[in-house]
């Protein structure tokens, strides 16, 4: 007998407080918009921010009102946003994207100006002397991007951040804490990269880094889609009208397209 | 006037000498878990402070009108059962009549459901022996505490974000090595407030 009673209060107040919480989501229970959630289950749920929404809820609530397209999420990719627009009914243009570091100055081809000391950082280290690498629109290479990966897909090596483009999902995180401006988002599938962002004129550009471009207009003149330009004594390659033929590659005396 | 001491003497106690988080070491997991950022910091012990508050106000009459003085035994397993049952309550509750509140503190409701600081404080409350409105302000003042502690120590862990530690202690061995040096700054509290 001793053991019923211990047993009932305990079920009895389990009961009284389920009851309470059923009678509670019952009564309080606030309407949800069901293409919100929808819309939200299709998301992968890294809450990056790269669709410029506070996380992946409030990109949800924007999709779905019609308030934002269906393909501002990077990590999703391709298949989220073909998901979206099949919830939506609209049709949508989607190619993977991935970021692109243009500059390739690694401790081979540039040398440092000065020793730095101070914090390990880029933001940091631009705010003395622009860096302490020879060129001034270079990697600085204490890996700001590195850090600021939510995927894991930038690697330092060599004192350098590689991108792995079977990782990178283009949320471009890295494109907005680079100091330098160096990293864009490009299509995935482009082939050929200008992988210089000096800005300064030929000769300097020169003695700074064994790999830059040094606005020789090569590329430019030989491209047969008429894809590149030259715009502040950098080649800049239009991924639109880019065949990805590889001519520019070839042309480069100075290995700056990879 | 001498409840009005009492009660100034238990806010005192709560939140500097019998630190919830720095003297009990009850609640460490939010406070090792939740401490990244001030702000995050400051909506967990938000969310606690209300949760402790409240589960007192239910578990005390519980205990005294239901429990006590047979079934004393039973008071881990009922207040389990309720203050996850009231976490849950909450919830729901802000989620319809507060939405900011719901949405700021997101995630750290459900968080309390099993947070030992929040069963620790509803028992020590019985254990104490206090009244009804001393027990209220014990969990206040236990609450304000967690909070002190969550702050003091988001602040430090902010600052270890820029420091140079040594390769082999990064990550958690800095933190716990900082949370033990924060940990006994609070020593010296001990004995005012009684």
């Amino acid at each position: 007998m001793q053991i019923f009673l211990p047993v009932i209060i305990v079920t009895v107040i389990g009961l009284i407080a389920g009851l309470g919480l059923a009678l509670a989501s019952k009564f309080m229970a606030v309407p949800t918009d069901e293409k919100q959630e929808k819309v939200r289950e299709c998301l992968p749920g890294a809450n990056c921010g790269a669709c410029g929404y506070s996380g992946c809820d409030g990109y949800a609530a924007a999709v779905a009102s019609g308030e934002a397209p269906p393909d501002k999420c990077a990590p999703g990719g391709s298949s989220t946003a073909v998901a979206l627009a099949e919830l939506l009914g609209v049709e949508v243009n989607t190619e993977p994207k991935v970021a692109f570091i243009a500059c390739n100055g690694s401790a081979e081809n540039t040398e440092a100006k000065y020793a730095y000391s101070g914090m390990m950082s880029c933001a940091a280290a631009n705010l003395v002397q622009s860096g302490p690498m020879q060129c001034k629109y270079g990697c600085i290479g204490f890996g700001d991007c590195y850090k600021s990966c939510p995927f894991g897909a930038i690697t330092m090596q060599n004192g350098r951040p590689v991108i792995c483009k079977d990782i990178c999902v283009g949320c471009g995180k890295c494109a907005s804490v680079c100091p330098k401006s160096l990293i864009s988002i490009i299509p995935k599938s482009a082939k050929v990269h200008v992988s210089c962002a000096n800005k300064a004129k030929g000769v300097q550009v020169a003695k700074s880094c064994k790999v830059s471009c040094i606005s020789c207009q090569m590329c430019a003149k030989n491209c047969p889609s008429g894809a590149i330009e030259i715009k502040d004594n950098v080649a800049v390659i239009n991924y639109d009208l880019c065949t990805s033929c590889g001519k520019c590659k070839e042309v480069c005396k100075r290995n700056v397209i990879v | 006037m001498n409840s009005l001491t009492a009660i100034a003497s238990l806010l005192l106690a709560g939140i500097l000498t019998n630190n919830m988080v720095l003297a009990k070491f009850l609640g460490i997991c939010p406070f090792l878990g939740v401490s990244k950022k001030v702000n995050t910091a400051l909506s967990m012990s938000i969310a606690v402070t209300l949760v402790m508050v409240i589960s007192t106000a239910v578990t005390y009459p519980i205990y005294k009108y239901i429990l006590s003085p047979k079934y004393e035994y039973l008071e881990t397993v009922v207040f389990i059962l309720v203050i996850a049952a009231i976490v849950q309550l909450i919830e729901i509750f802000l989620k319809k009549f507060i939405k900011p509140i719901y949405n700021a503190l997101g995630i750290y409701l459900p968080l309390i459901t099993t947070n030992c600081a929040v069963l620790g404080i509803t028992m020590l409350n019985i254990t104490n022996e206090l009244s009804y409105v001393e027990s209220l302000f014990n969990a206040l003042a236990a609450g304000l505490g967690f909070m002190l502690a969550m702050l003091l120590f988001s602040g430090v862990r902010e600052r270890l974000e820029t420091a140079e530690i040594p390769e082999f202690l990064k990550g958690l061995p800095i933190t716990l090595i900082s949370a033990s040096l924060v940990s006994l700054s609070f020593l010296g509290f001990a004995g005012i407030g009684g």
